[in-house]
């Protein structure tokens, strides 16, 4: 054991990949896709389908699917495929994150189910492209407040309710469906539940037209009377009032760290292109002088690239961590915190220091800053991220640190 | 020619205020009783003020070292992510913590008046974590670890916890101690290193700074001439740590263009110290050194000035201030989490705020970003991995928000924080240098 934080070289491979994709398919058609906002990317169906291939073949982790967490008795420190995925986010999202969100099969629905599912619902949901709707028009942030119902009859739950901004909510086979058994029980009481597509008593009313990431469809489902097999609802169907909310807020332990994963390699991608501009422009940038002692701009990029550094150490401490199996909360709501706010700063820095060409869609600079603001946002905003780490920190309750 | 801006000008009442001024404060000057009348400000305004030729009370005999120079065992490459220390680590920084919290927090608040070490605390130092010792080889006498960047890292960040001023007092001669192992040629280690491995460690300082703004490491006022006898220096060095009891000097100095290193004994002519006490770590006794034209041996020069090995001191000096404002950082932490659970406000805790409890967080979130970003660095190094960049993202950041930490710090505690009941306006002045100091400590 020494300390050592280089990513290991057998994620070469998967790095490389994820590299490949980004720089060869989604770049090419990023711009097209921000512009024709609701068009279905077809590009990706070929993507995903190479994808699924290199699953099956175990080569390759290439979005949310890899974070279950599995202990196989090994000891002894590992590299495993929370690592490997958030890697392979990170690399595709410097690509292009909207299309990253859109890709068939690889969505934080199935992240959910990999988080909590058991092992027959692990087998079952294999191969869904998995959407998750958690978010209702009444709340936000508070997602204990949720209205969507789900009632027990015979072998059936029966949901009702409506949920917006359910990320690939139109593409998707299948939704995870956040839905209370009984109100009056508070938080334990919410479940979640797989729901698939042409499921009758479930409708897709609109998708939103957004500031960014405007490839990924975020619709607008409404359950009515909508009857799921009681076998979707995922995890246990027992309202522990004593563990609360714990089952499904698992999931944020695992699909934060992507998050984080998604606002790093955007914040690459803007990162890198200021720095072939400045050097283009004639700005040397030089690790071994102080920054006060160069060009402004190279000051300016020395002081991202160090907030980018974190955010992204940040993140693998988290994947570390669940590879590890050591409870990762507080990491992983650091990694979203950092992760999300430099995300912004930087993408948003890099269109000053660029200008007009930055600021014009003939660069992708404009659009990457755009992108980046729902990342921190969704999955939970910043000011809930640092509730969390300060909740953990000062050990307050969420009753006495509201 | 743009204006000055930083003073106003003075006219007929202000001429008269001044004189008043004058006459009034002469009473202060004539109680601190100074030898002579210094020249700058800062003499006046110092309990501790002196000036002086530099510490003589050892000799070092120049010896012929035999063979080749002793380096120590380079650390092995890695395959895996890891953030667990070794056993060994563990067991050095526990040893380390206990030490700060034992010896150094309570020491600290009378040190950093004093702005003096208790002689008692820097020899326990040595005795105690053979502080001087532990990258050295057993050939040469020293511990023969396994060159570890980030063992340093977490013993510095570790001592830094207890007290920032006395743990620069207790690193200062480790610095030079591991220079002359890293970088010394078989006569410079068989010379100056004995006595750093025996129980009388000597004062000992490796600087770079000098006092003049945007002062940059690798363009230095101090220059270095050949002369027949070896090389003869000129300039000023600052923030020099124990700098009035020191008996060696690791010199930089621009030799020929380029920056380069001097072992500098401190009896030698043309070598005056004089104190200058900074905003924080005070207890470091900073002083500067005066170089008049002081001549240094042929031998002397380190590295034949290697350009590569001067770079990686400084890095590994700014990795050094980096895990220092970490274990900084981590104290302001551990101390406001009690006092703003404890303290109340409008009939409950403060923490129950978000506007406090959000500070709290990030100084959490960014302490813990800037360490994993400082350990990548020496992870890097002690793995002989490039790591100029890592270095420089370390600095930047314990710099920024190890500054940020300390105002948090402060901040949280309001009135009582301001005082000096509670260490935090300390920390406050101490966490700034992280971002202004170079060399002096090393990983």
């Amino acid at each position: 054991m020494s300390i050592n934080l280089e990513v290991p070289k057998k994620f070469g491979m998967i790095v490389n990949q994820a590299q490949q994709v980004a720089s060869e398919v989604f770049r090419p058609i990023s711009r097209k896709y921000d512009t024709n906002e609701h068009e279905y990317p077809k590009e990706l169906d070929m993507l995903a389908s190479l994808i699924d291939g290199m699953n099956d073949s175990g080569e390759a982790s290439a979005g949310a699917r890899g974070v279950r967490r599995s202990d196989n008795g090994e000891t002894g420190n590992r590299n495993g495929t929370n690592m490997s995925g958030v890697l392979s986010i990170i690399e595709a999202c410097w690509g292009d994150v909207a299309l990253v969100l859109s890709m068939p099969r690889q969505g934080l629905g199935n992240a959910a189910i990999a988080s909590v599912a058991n092992d027959e619902q692990h087998k079952r949901f294999d191969k869904t492209w998995a959407a998750m709707a958690i978010t209702e028009p009444s709340f936000g942030s508070d997602s204990a407040a949720v209205q969507a119902t789900a009632v027990l009859d015979g072998d059936e739950y029966v949901i009702n309710g409506e949920k917006i901004f359910v990320t690939a909510g139109g593409r998707c086979d299948s939704v995870v469906v956040w839905a209370s058994l009984d109100k009056s029980k508070g938080r334990a009481a919410i479940k979640s539940f797989v729901v698939e597509k042409g499921t009758p008593g479930m409708e897709v009313e609109r998708l939103e037209h957004k500031l960014g990431i405007r490839a990924s469809d975020t619709a607008t489902i409404r359950f009515t009377d909508c009857r799921v097999p009681k076998e979707n609802l995922l995890g246990s169907s027992e309202i522990e009032v004593e563990q609360g909310f714990a089952g499904v807020m698992q999931t944020f332990d695992n699909t934060r760290p992507l998050v984080a994963g998604m606002a790093v390699g955007c914040a690459r991608a803007a990162l890198d292109e200021i720095h072939d501009l400045l050097i283009e422009a004639g700005v040397q940038i030089d690790y071994d002088r102080p920054a006060f002692t160069q060009h402004a701009a190279a000051a300016e990029f020395l002081k991202m690239e160090a907030d980018w550094e974190a955010a992204y150490l940040l993140t693998l401490e988290a994947t570390w961590m669940a590879d590890n199996n050591k409870p990762n909360s507080l990491q992983a709501s650091m990694a979203k915190a950092k992760a999300g706010r430099v995300g912004v700063e930087i993408t948003t820095r890099c269109v000053e220091l660029a200008g007009a060409y930055g600021y014009g869609e003939g660069s992708l600079l404009e659009k990457w800053a755009r992108d980046s603001k729902i990342l921190d946002i969704f999955e939970g905003t910043q000011q809930i991220q640092q509730l969390i780490v300060a909740r953990r920190l000062l050990n307050k309750t969420s009753a006495e640190l509201k | 020619m743009a204006a000055t801006r930083s003073k106003r000008p003075r006219d007929v009442m202000g001429l008269g205020l001044a004189a008043l001024n004058k006459f009034a404060s002469a009473g202060v000057i004539d109680r601190l009783n100074l030898r002579k009348p210094a020249e700058r400000v800062v003499y006046e305004a110092s309990r501790t003020g002196f000036r002086a030729a530099g510490a003589a009370n050892r000799t070092f005999t120049a010896v012929r070292g035999r063979g080749k120079p002793e380096r120590p065992v380079a650390a092995t490459a890695r395959g895996l992510f890891d953030l667990t220390p070794s056993d060994e680590q563990k067991m050095i920084v526990e040893a380390t913590a206990e030490f700060a919290a034992e010896q150094l927090r309570p020491a600290a608040a009378a040190a950093d008046d004093a702005c003096l070490a208790p002689a008692e605390i820097l020899k326990r130092s040595v005795a105690e974590l053979g502080m001087t010792q532990l990258a050295v080889p057993e050939a040469l006498g020293g511990m023969g670890g396994e060159r570890s960047a980030t063992t340093g890292v977490l013993v510095n960040e570790a001592l830094a916890h207890g007290d920032m001023g006395l743990a620069v007092a207790c690193l200062a001669p480790a610095a030079v101690s591991t220079a002359l192992t890293l970088w010394g040629d078989e006569n410079q280690q068989a010379t100056y290193l004995p006595p750093f491995v025996g129980e009388d460690v000597p004062a000992a300082a490796l600087t770079v700074l000098e006092p003049h703004v945007l002062f940059d490491p690798f363009a230095l006022k101090t220059t270095a001439h050949r002369t027949s006898a070896g090389f003869k220096l000129h300039g000023v060095k600052s923030l020099v740590p124990r700098a009035d009891t020191a008996e060696l000097f690791i010199v930089a100095a621009q030799l020929e263009g380029k920056p380069a290193l001097f072992l500098l004994e401190s009896g030698t002519a043309g070598v005056t110290i004089e104190s200058e006490p900074a905003m924080g770590l005070r207890a470091a006794s900073m002083g500067r050194l005066i170089l008049d034209g002081a001549s240094v041996p042929p031998g002397n020069l380190i590295a034949g000035g290697d350009a590569d090995v001067y770079a990686d001191c400084i890095r590994l000096g700014r990795l050094g201030w980096a895990s220092l404002a970490l274990g900084t950082g981590k104290a302001v932490l551990d101390y406001v989490i009690p006092y703003v659970n404890e303290r109340k406000a409008f009939g409950e805790p403060i923490s129950h705020r978000q506007a406090v409890a959000f500070m709290v967080a990030n100084i959490g979130i960014e302490l813990e970003g800037a360490r994993l970003v400082t350990l990548r660095a020496a992870s890097r190094a002690e793995q002989g991995k490039p790591f100029a960049r890592e270095t420089a993202l370390a600095r930047k950041l314990t710099g920024e928000y190890g500054m940020q930490i300390g105002s948090s710090g402060v901040q949280l505690l309001g009135g009582h924080g301001y005082v000096k009941e509670h260490p935090v306006e300390r920390w406050y002045r101490d966490l700034r240098a992280a971002a202004v100091m170079e060399g002096v400590v090393l990983v």
